[in-house]
């Protein structure tokens, strides 16, 4: 199981935790990852509102450098995921506007031949990893955890682009992965709704209102901490929670985690390795109920 | 095949009104729609329940509802796609508009944000002896926006509508879309002026659920980038939206990824001093808290950052 691996601008930026934990977890898993070192940013949705063919043109030229490597991609963002599903789909669909990319990607040496699968950490756990050699690595299954999932918006649409139909489990993937790591599913009405984070610097109060909502549902269906496989989600989930809070004059206090320190939580590593202390929201609470 | 519908009942006649779920069981065909279930119920079972259906064949666009948690037509729902042998169906109203009774919505809010967006062509001139006439190639673009059948689901499943009434909303934008890119109307820049207000076009939070359930393949979402795009090219005046995107657009021409810190003070400007101090607890926390880039603070430019400028200037020079 080897991957080109793209960290996305977040993890190396201002979630270096999610960096830190992904690189802790994976190399037990059997997984091999050869970093992308010189891919760009996809343009997280916000470069297409400029120019969607700019954009493509940047993802293409990662997917063919992908193809010169002879790997498919690893992300671990749900909004790199679902902007470079997206952008895979239009250019896979429609030869000719493959055609009209590559001709400005040809002065470069570069060609996308349109075979580069991407796909995410949660998505490999379950599909590559597999639930049975996932299970033999969890030696402190989280029992009495109640774990909320989060997915991010582009990691549950568009559908087609996704591929749900091939892979229809994708849009119950995280729950599957807590129920494996011994936790218990909390399920409430937002898990696959907007966290807020695209409107933060556009109109903050929306924003953080979606941030209350959703951390304040999760919690008043029981939950002790929530996951998210996206960084942006954590950013604003994690990051703009007590602001959310006070704007709602109420204190909520949910510890959000990344997808990968909850895994390593169970699989046993020591929270500082998982670089749990640069969380916002201090999961202190969860540890000691973990008796660590 | 037997399914239990689970609906939301609610009726304004009562002495204290308030929601609640009343259960069905049916024996269904397996090309049943959730009308058909609906029908069948209101015919046999519960001359009570009341919905709001036309056409049954996805053209009049009555009957959105929530099926299982999201906004769809009922006619174009089968119950076997929504359910497994003996499992429940659960059906609800639509979301982010009043209940008038059980599954009927109040569509007024609606058609008010349509009105907004004056959804008539103002094109410029006095008035020619026949139509206003464009060929099929400058309007055949349009053709999936005009597919729209003003059902409401959209609206329904509308993230930013949850939290904000006054957004103006995907439908709408759809259909302000539908006027700013027609070759015959003369108001763009009036248009996209509009649009460019608090509660239009930069506050949509790209979440896609309106994409996902459109009867009609409207793709409202898409409709709105491409409004903004038309926006920035129009050089509507500078808000924090239209600065995200383009500041976004040039870091990454400069550095190849995202300087999270530099987005947010240019998006801001350096004379938002009150949005720029609002960052500043966050930002002592995540120093505090050891959240800095991992290549140190100023965010370096990644290798070959001279191949992505070059390809910026390339796709430029073809436009």
């Amino acid at each position: 199981m080897k991957y080109a691996f793209f960290p996305g601008c977040v993890s190396k930026g201002a979630c270096p935790e999610l960096y830190q934990s992904v690189m802790q977890v994976y190399p037990r898993l059997g997984i091999e990852l050869e970093e992308m070192t010189t891919a760009s940013c996809t343009g997280a949705g916000v470069l297409q509102e400029k120019d969607q063919r700019l954009g493509d043109v940047l993802n293409a030229r990662t997917f063919a450098l992908a193809e010169q490597q002879g790997l498919p991609i690893m992300t671990i963002c749900s909004t790199c995921q679902g902007v470079m599903s997206q952008a895979n789909h239009r250019l896979t669909t429609q030869l000719d506007y493959l055609q009209e990319i590559n001709d400005i990607l040809k002065q470069e040496g570069l060609e996308y031949r349109g075979g580069t699968t991407i796909k995410h950490f949660l998505w490999i756990l379950l599909e590559d990893v597999g639930d049975e050699e996932l299970r033999e690595h969890i030696t402190k299954p989280l029992g009495g955890i109640r774990a909320a999932p989060f997915y991010g918006c582009y990691i549950q649409r568009p559908t087609d682009a996704l591929e749900f139909d091939h892979y229809p489990d994708r849009g119950k993937s995280l729950e599957r992965i807590i129920e494996i790591l011994g936790a218990e599913v909390v399920d409430f009405p937002g898990k696959t709704r907007c966290c807020g984070f695209p409107i933060l610097t556009i109109n903050e109060k929306n924003s953080l209102n979606m941030v209350a909502t959703h951390t304040k549902d999760a919690k008043s269906h029981g939950a002790d901490i929530m996951v998210t496989p996206c960084p942006l989600c954590h950013l604003n989930l994690d990051g703009m929670q007590t602001k959310a809070a006070h704007q709602e004059n109420t204190v909520i206090d949910l510890p959000i985690l990344h997808l990968p320190q909850l895994l390593g939580l169970a699989m046993g590593m020591d929270p500082k390795d998982l670089g749990l202390k640069r969380n916002i929201i201090s999961p202190e609470s969860v540890l000691a109920k973990m008796r660590i | 095949m037997h399914t239990t519908l689970r609906i939301r009942r609610f009726n304004p006649e009562h002495d204290q009104p308030s929601s609640y779920y009343q259960e069905y069981a049916l024996e269904i065909d397996p090309s049943d729609s959730v009308l058909d279930g609906l029908i069948k119920i209101r015919e046999t079972v519960d001359d009570s329940l009341t919905l709001r259906c036309s056409c049954r064949g996805a053209i009049c666009g009555s009957c959105g509802m929530r099926i299982n948690g999201h906004a769809a037509l009922a006619c174009k729902t089968k119950m076997a796609s929504m359910a497994s042998e003996g499992e429940t169906i659960q059906v609800e109203p639509m979301n982010n508009m009043p209940v008038i009774k059980d599954l009927v919505t109040d569509m007024a809010p609606f058609w008010s944000k349509i009105r907004q967006v004056h959804p008539w062509l103002q094109p410029e001139g006095p008035p020619p002896t026949t139509e206003y006439t464009a060929s099929s190639e400058a309007m055949s673009h349009l053709n999936g926006v005009m597919a729209c059948i003003m059902c409401g689901v959209c609206v329904s499943d509308c993230t930013v509508l949850e939290v904000d009434h006054r957004f103006v909303g995907p439908a709408a934008l759809a259909k302000a879309y539908r006027f700013v890119a027609d070759p015959r109307d003369t108001s763009s820049k009036i248009r996209l002026d509009t649009l460019n207000q608090p509660g239009g076009m930069w506050d949509c939070t790209r979440c896609m659920e309106c994409i996902q359930v459109c009867p009609k393949s409207v793709a409202p979402m898409d409709r709105i980038m491409s409004l903004r795009a038309k926006g920035l090219a129009a050089k509507v005046s500078s808000t924090c939206g239209s600065r995200h995107a383009e500041v976004f657009t040039d870091i990454i021409k400069h550095k190849g990824i995202l300087d999270e810190p530099m987005l947010a003070v240019r998006t801001f400007g350096l004379k938002n001093v009150g949005r720029l101090m609002g960052m500043l607890p966050l930002v002592w926390q995540s120093v505090v808290k050891g959240k800095v880039p991992l290549s140190g603070p100023l965010h370096r430019p990644i290798p070959g950052i001279q191949q992505i400028q070059r390809l910026y200037k390339r796709v430029r020079s073809k436009q």
